[in-house]
């Protein structure tokens, strides 16, 4: 609640957080530190535990080891302050059925201690939103997917913490409402440090600047959105050139010419219908974060080639993603 | 206290957005005063003891009834749709929850309880009527149905199925109640025994109009030993 930002101020820390279910070790030792005004985003398969991990994290599961602590407050000590500063979405956004929309909201002021004098305006600034104005007469039981979803964003900000934690908050919606929900996260992440846990990799591309990813109950990855996709991968270049004058191209000569360019790791030609006669097509896989587009566009007009289009394609976090966490059962 | 009264809020709507505060009440009114009035007339004494004291038929044995039902879903439900996650996270204690579910029950016990002063008006129309035992009367039913609510409570904590929850405590209920009509097979030691410890005993207490120390506290101690093993199950759910 206080306005000092301090720059760097820790407000997630997770330190060796341990948990087992019986004989299952969901979670073995997680560590990570989250600062004020990060989004981050928290990956991993199904079952590798990051709802867990969120559990611990909002002072609904006690951890069995380690500690975590909330805008610097430990979690197990004193549950109370650390809860009141805090939003949390819980997967599926559990709900109160029979209440209604805007019941549920007043329900949750109360028990946040949004005050009187201030709830009118509040309730309407995050009604609309998140967008569940035209909803709040309506049961929450009646409620789509989607605005229930909108509800449970709601409640999770009715008394403006500055830290958000959301599980799963577009699971089960369509491609509208995710992006929707998407672009609300992206405004609010810019005054409010959010947690949000997805297996939609696109969604966190979009919209965090961290990423974290946990496989099989322990921490694989922990880095900025695009080191994390440059890591791995760098870049591939989609080449098609044809010849100036007619005359055939010298198909292997090209892709010997390629190759050498600096940055350039390999130089495949593309065998497709798509491609006129005397079109050629080549995929270039290019280093890390080099460039070598002016070298190929000089290449080819050396040889007396029009470039007919060339389009820059990144590796994508999927692969990433599954490069990581595949790895890690082998 | 805040939060114990917005706990308790949300459960009162809750009760009273749906049938079943109306069912429980009305329920309760109808059998009760059927209970009472079909010997009131024979009796011929302008008296509410029989409404107070307990017996198999009597409206103290609908409660044992009617309060496993108004409890059953206060946590279990909680659990199972798991807005008890949502209730966790939030900043509330673990005693303000149970505490402000407490209250909701026992307001919706409470009016369908006192609305029956309106037999004691007509009775006090009919003949001159002694106030006395039927303040501690009511007072005595009081105590009862709290006791009987802290127990349900605590069932509703134990398990995520309102059916498991209302049996639970129904056994309970019933097993405290109906004990004191069985020390009558029991060998001399035991019997003084079995009859302190039956809910029954205590009501008969208090219903002949003498409020003893002794029959309050044991509600008491029911009372509040029922919720704190309430609390105490909603403090594990996390470990």
């Amino acid at each position: 609640m206080s306005e000092a930002t301090i720059p760097n101020e820790v407000m997630i820390s997770a330190e060796k957080l341990r948990k087992s279910f019986g004989e299952f070790e969901a979670v073995k030792g997680i560590d990570f530190n989250i600062s004020r005004g990060e989004v981050v985003g928290f990956l991993g398969p199904n079952g590798a535990g990051k709802s867990t991990t969120m559990k611990m994290l909002t002072g609904f599961l006690n951890p069995d080891g380690g500690r975590a602590t909330i805008g610097g407050v430990a979690v197990a000590k004193s549950p109370k302050v650390a809860q009141a500063n805090l939003g949390y979405l819980p997967e599926n956004a559990p709900m109160y059925e029979d209440m209604m929309v805007v019941d549920f909201l007043h329900f949750i002021a109360d028990v946040r201690g949004v005050s009187e004098d201030i709830r009118k305006k509040r309730m309407r600034e995050i009604g609309e939103r998140c967008g569940v104005m035209d909803v709040l007469g309506k049961d929450l039981g009646q409620l789509s997917k989607g605005y229930r979803q909108r509800v449970g964003l709601a409640q999770a900000m009715i008394h403006d913490p500055d830290l958000l934690i959301l599980d799963e908050p577009t699971s089960g919606l369509d491609p509208n409402q995710i992006i929707e929900i998407r672009e609300l996260i992206k405004e609010l992440g810019r005054e409010k440090t959010i947690l949000l846990s997805t297996h939609i990799l696109p969604e966190v591309e979009a919209t965090c600047g961290r990423i974290i990813i946990i496989n099989e109950g322990k921490l694989v990855a922990d880095e900025a959105t695009e080191a994390l996709m440059a890591r791995q991968s760098g870049t591939i270049l989609r080449v098609t050139m044809c010849p100036k004058n007619g005359t055939p191209l010298d198909g292997e000569r090209m892709q010997g010419l390629l190759v050498q360019l600096p940055g350039v790791l390999k130089v495949l030609e593309v065998e497709s219908n798509d491609l006129a006669e005397h079109e050629r097509g080549y995929t270039v896989s290019v280093e890390g974060r080099e460039d070598p587009r002016a070298d190929i566009f000089n290449t080819v007009v050396d040889e007396n080639a029009i470039i007919l289009d060339m389009y820059r394609e990144r590796i994508s976090l999927e692969d990433t993603f599954r490069q990581l966490t595949r790895a890690e059962e082998v | 206290m805040r939060n114990v009264r917005a706990i308790a809020k949300k459960e009162l709507a809750s009760y009273f957005d749906s049938p079943v505060a109306y069912i429980v009440i009305g329920s309760f009114l109808l059998v009760a005063g059927w209970m009472f009035f079909s010997s009131f007339f024979l009796m011929e004494r302008a008296d509410m003891r029989t409404f107070f004291a307990p017996s198999p038929f009597s409206p103290s044995m609908l409660l044992v009834v009617i309060v496993p039902a108004v409890t059953m879903r206060l946590i279990s439900e909680e659990k199972k749709s798991g807005t008890l996650e949502l209730l966790t996270t939030m900043p509330l204690t673990d005693t303000e929850v149970v505490l402000g579910k407490f209250l909701a029950a026992m307001g919706l016990l409470s009016v369908g309880l006192f609305s029956t002063l309106v037999y004691a008006l007509c009775i006090s129309a009919i003949g001159p009527l002694d106030w006395g035992p039927i303040l501690s009367g009511y007072f005595g039913l009081f105590l009862f149905v709290a006791a009987m609510v802290s127990i349900g409570l605590w069932c509703s904590s134990l398990t995520d199925n309102q059916i498991v929850a209302f049996i639970l405590s129904f056994m309970i209920c019933s097993g405290l109640y109906f004990v004191y009509w069985l020390q009558f097979f029991m060998p001399q030691g035991m019997a003084g025994i079995v009859e302190y410890l039956s809910t029954s005993f205590h009501l008969d207490n208090l219903s002949r109009g003498v409020i003893d120390t002794r029959d309050v506290l044991y509600y008491l101690s029911l009372i509040i030993g029922g919720l704190f093993l309430t609390i105490r199950s909603l403090g594990s759910e996390q470990a």
